[in-house]
């Protein structure tokens, strides 16, 4: 235990807690929207933060900029982070969609049960990875450097670098945006609107399948803007990148509570600081026993999560 | 077409009809399982006509077997959790692990409840550790279970995910006891010599194949017992119904803590035999990845059916190897060029890619499993003449 | 009557949230009697139900069942107690056969659990034996004996509802609460369940039946309690029950089926 260094670097702690935060949040998002909608746990969700992780590296990479160029202008490093966002988004986006259609929807056609798609689930899971893993010879790839390190804010050892001020910055937005999607505009009423009542909504003329599908990509374009920060944050990616922090993601969705918007940038947020504060405390080792046990005792607590699920009804 | 399935038909029904037939098959049955691994019995086994052989060639063939062996004692155990009490248990590996580092830390002569704690002097022999390392498989499994079994579904699922992930975290830094990543070496193998005085478990595979295979007899022995009786009539009533289970007497958190506790037990002694052969123990092995393999094993096969979840847990470590020296056979290229980039297309390297889309194709054309039982199988084809509202318009 | 009381609900409250579901309600069953319980739509008859079997907990008040307070119980201890229930809308175990959802009631007394049935223990297995026994006689009691290995999902409606009292006398209670055993029944067939319910009290169980038909409840019970708005309103015999113009006004006089 080390609380001295808990109380020194509390700021920072919560600094670093809060950005990783935001990166879980975003992921958790297209868990629990995907969740609200279909009860299903998009096992392969990882898998399409993943594709994100390499979208991005390889669009830099086309550009000319590999982990061994030097650090671009400012002007060049944000072009190529926006260019990096939108294309991340759009491969996560894609491959959710068609995760969804291959995967999902033969099933669902024929009213399979909910564990069947669990299981194809983890297969699409492994077919993604693992031909992702062969195409790139599993091996680690760095990203180009592009923001730079010397922090924007220092107030008295509370600092702040420019990668996290943006990553806080974007997700929010991104966020907000999902927010005033899904409540105000007439995809997103379709959206809540199947969450309810999947029957009664297509009853009602609401496009099940295109709901579905906008959910999928929804959830796709946030984790590709994830994998954009996750790159820059942690420099580096791999093929199966996406298991440990798609599985982090999921507990901070149910920590939240799953099916709920809020709840997973709730439980997002609180899952990094909880993790930056615990390792500070037990040493980096044991942040992932930290986010877990976090996970199992609020469950015992709250079974569903803090702010309950919400998207569509709780469920009993 | 019809001649054949007709045949088929016959066959069967002689089968179901006749009960010392069916004994005697699942005899000769037996017995082909036990000489399977040796190579002048194997070696002829191929698909008739093209010449593709049905065993392995990337690795020895026992050592596949008996890989497959203790998969199928998870599949076992995970079957009782997941197919009969319907409760998803996505951190199963989490028992195999207990039980695979209870028998490092007592059969080690370099466990450090030896050298550092002296909790005991000598390592003790193998056999001795096994009903400990059961005992405290099934002990963690009402550990795990008393706190989390009163969340219900997916819940559970990642509440047990968790557990199995702080197992394999807690083993890989945890340097006082298990020896985090550097693991524990030489672990016990179990007794037994043969005539010329040379033991029969050291670092061949097959006896332990046969250990393995002996053990998974008699669990599903055991295990038919328990669905036989009111203990799988309660699990199904609370798969079913948990509500009205309670209602009717069933007193269902014991009944679910019992189903934690003997497929945590069935995990362990799996853990045991793997430490046995594998003589080295570290946290490499307890990945979640695996858990999820063993549950994929028991949906593929069939949950609710012990003949299924055999199958499944056959299949899923069987298939990606055998793929692998289908590859040889033909002389696949192991790497295509695409633009500059090598492409590593060996079915070695996307085996699980194949077995992935194996997943999802039989998902998607035989969601009950390959092998189902009876209830199970009924159950799916109601759902499917349940017309679904609205998916037409999607 | 002076017989022997089985059954006391006293001064029951039941609220969820700021609704009060029962509202100190008060009533005893005596032991071999048909008690039937009816109320206008959402009077709380199944709230009440569901407080004796311990689905909820009184919020003020207390059941005693032969003496002993029973709510917070576990359910299934209740069950054991000797009190056993049926559902409005059916829930059996839909892919098990009828003999195994009876012997799931059965096995309700069984006392050997999963080490002895591990083992196949002589004990256990007498135990198994003794329950299958039970099992079919019930069936055989209920009349749909020749349904005993069919999935209880594929039995026809009227047989889904024997089955579950089946179910129900398999956990042998003293006390057997029926919550309209007779909806979606045509006459015939209530006219035999009429029959089925006397024959349960005559085996010496006694019965609390909710209903809504008036002359089913009319013609079988030996009292009726009325409730209306979570609150009792009316306790006797159906003859005076009948004439209180309590009940006319609140549920006779709506019009009704019966």
């Amino acid at each position: 235990m080390h609380f001295d260094d808990l109380v020194n670097g509390f700021p920072n702690l919560t600094t670093t807690g809060l950005t990783q935060g935001a990166i879980y949040a975003l992921i958790a998002l297209g868990y629990t929207l995907v969740y609200g909608v279909l009860r299903l746990i998009n096992f392969a969700h990882s898998e399409v933060f993943m594709f994100g992780t390499f979208g991005a590296m390889w669009t830099w990479g086309w550009l000319g900029f590999g982990s061994t160029s030097g650090r671009p202008g400012l002007g060049t490093a944000i072009m190529l982070i926006a260019l990096g966002l939108v294309v991340a988004a759009v491969v996560s986006g894609a491959t959710a969609v068609v995760v969804e259609l291959v995967a999902y929807r033969p099933l669902r056609r024929r009213n399979a049960p909910p564990l069947a798609f669990l299981i194809t689930a983890i297969g699409a899971s492994f077919v993604l990875m693992e031909l992702m893993g062969a195409a790139t010879g599993r091996i680690q790839f760095g990203m180009p450097p592009l923001l730079p390190s010397n922090p924007v804010i220092n107030v008295g050892g509370w600092r702040i670098t420019p990668l996290q001020l943006a990553t806080f910055v974007v997700a929010l937005v991104v966020m907000f945006a999902l927010d005033t999607f899904v409540q105000k505009t007439r995809f997103g009423r379709g959206i809540r609107a199947v969450a309810q009542d999947a029957n009664t909504a297509a009853l009602m003329g609401v496009n099940k399948g295109k709901v579905i599908a906008l959910v999928f990509l929804l959830g796709g374009l946030l984790a590709g803007v994830a994998a954009v920060f996750h790159n820059m944050k942690t420099g580096n990616t791999r093929f199966n990148v996406g298991f440990l922090i798609g599985l982090k993601a999921f507990a901070a969705a149910v920590l939240g509570g799953i099916g709920n918007l809020r709840g997973a940038l709730v439980g997002g947020l609180l899952l990094g600081l909880v993790e930056s504060y615990g390792s500070a405390l037990f040493g980096s080792n044991w942040t992932n026993v930290i986010a877990f046990v976090v996970l199992v005792v609020l469950l015992m607590f709250r079974p569903t999560g803090l702010l309950g699920e919400s998207l569509g009804r709780a469920r009993a | 077409m019809s001649a054949v399935t007709d045949l088929w038909h016959r066959v069967t029904g002689f089968f179901n009809q006749s009960k010392p037939a069916r004994i005697g098959l699942i005899v000769v049955f037996v017995a082909f399982l036990y000489v399977l691994p040796n190579r002048e019995f194997y070696e002829y086994l191929n698909i008739p006509g093209v010449w593709i052989p049905l065993y392995t060639t990337g690795n020895d063939m026992a050592f596949v077997l008996f890989t497959c062996t203790w998969t199928i004692l998870l599949a076992l155990g995970l079957n009782v959790v997941v197919g009969y009490a319907g409760l998803l248990d996505l951190g199963f590996f989490g028992f195999f692990a207990v039980g695979a580092y209870t028998v490092a830390l007592m059969t080690s002569p370099e466990s450090k409840l030896i050298t550092e704690y002296n909790w005991f002097e000598s390592p003790y022999p193998w056999l001795v550790t096994v009903p400990i390392a059961i005992a405290l498989a099934l002990l963690s499994g009402v550990l795990l279970g008393w706190p989390s079994l009163r969340v219900r579904g997916d819940y559970l699922a990642i509440v047990t995910l968790g557990f199995a992930e702080v197992i394999r975290i807690i083993a890989k830094n945890q340097d006082w006891i298990l020896n985090g990543d550097r693991g524990i070496p030489q672990v016990g193998h179990p007794p037994g010599t043969w005539p010329d005085g040379t033991p029969i478990f050291q670092f061949d595979a097959k006896p332990y194949y046969w250990l393995a295979l002996t053990m998974v007899i008699v669990a599903v022995f055991l295990i038919r017992n328990l669905v036989r009786s009111r203990v799988g009539r309660a699990w199904v009533a609370i798969r079913e119904d948990e509500d009205a289970a309670e209602l009717m007497g069933v007193p269902t958190f014991r009944f679910k803590l019992w189903a934690f506790a003997i497929g945590a037990a069935v995990g362990g002694i799996s853990g045991s035999l793997w430490a046995g052969y594998n003589n080295f123990v570290n946290s490499a092995t307890f990945s979640v990845e695996n858990s999820i393999l063993v549950l994929a094993a028991v949906l593929l096969g069939g949950a609710g059916n012990q003949a299924g979840a055999i199958l499944g847990g056959f299949l899923v470590v069987y298939v990606p190897e055998w793929l692998r020296s289908v590859g040889d056979v033909f002389g696949w290229p192991k790497t295509v060029r695409v633009f500059d980039i090598n492409l590593d297309v060996s079915p070695t390297s996307l085996r699980y890619a194949f077995f992935g889309v194996l997943l999802i194709v039989v998902m998607i054309f035989r969601p009950q499993g390959l092998w189902p039982n009876r209830r199970r199988a009924a159950e799916f084809k109601d759902r499917r003449q349940a017309v679904v509202v609205g998916e037409g318009v999607g | 009557m002076d017989r022997k009381p089985l059954l006391e609900v006293d001064n029951v409250t039941l609220r969820f949230g700021g609704v009060v579901a029962l509202d100190q309600v008060n009533f005893t069953l005596y032991e071999g009697e048909i008690l039937g319980l009816i109320g206008p739509n959402g009077a709380g008859k199944t709230t009440c139900f569901n407080a004796m079997t311990g689905v909820y907990l009184p919020t003020e008040g207390q059941i005693r069942f032969r003496g002993e307070q029973i709510s917070g119980r576990k359910r299934f201890r209740i069950t054991k107690m000797g009190m056993a229930r049926t559902f409005q809308n059916i829930r059996l175990f839909p892919e098990m056969t009828a003999l195994e959802n009876v012997q799931v009631g059965a096995d309700a007394h069984h006392r050997t659990s999963v080490p002895s049935a591990l083992l196949r223990l002589p004990r256990h297995w007498q135990e198994e034996k003794q329950g299958r026994a039970l099992a079919e006689e019930v069936l055989d009691f209920v009349g749909i004996r020749h349904r005993i290995h069919e999935v209880a999902r594929n039995l026809p409606y009227g047989d889904q509802r024997r089955l579950e009292i089946a179910r129900a006398l398999a956990t042998r209670p003293t006390l057997l609460c029926l919550d309209e055993p007779a909806a979606g029944f045509n006459p015939a067939e209530k006219a035999s369940l009429l029959e089925l319910i006397r024959k349960i009290r005559d085996s010496g169980v006694t019965v609390l039946l909710i209903e809504h038909d008036m002359r089913l409840v009319m013609g079988v019970t030996d009292r009726i309690v009325v409730l209306e708005f979570g609150k009792k309103i009316a306790e006797g015999s159906p003859a005076e029950v009948r004439d209180n113009p309590k009940v006319i006004a609140a549920y006779l006089g709506v019009p009704d089926a019966a």
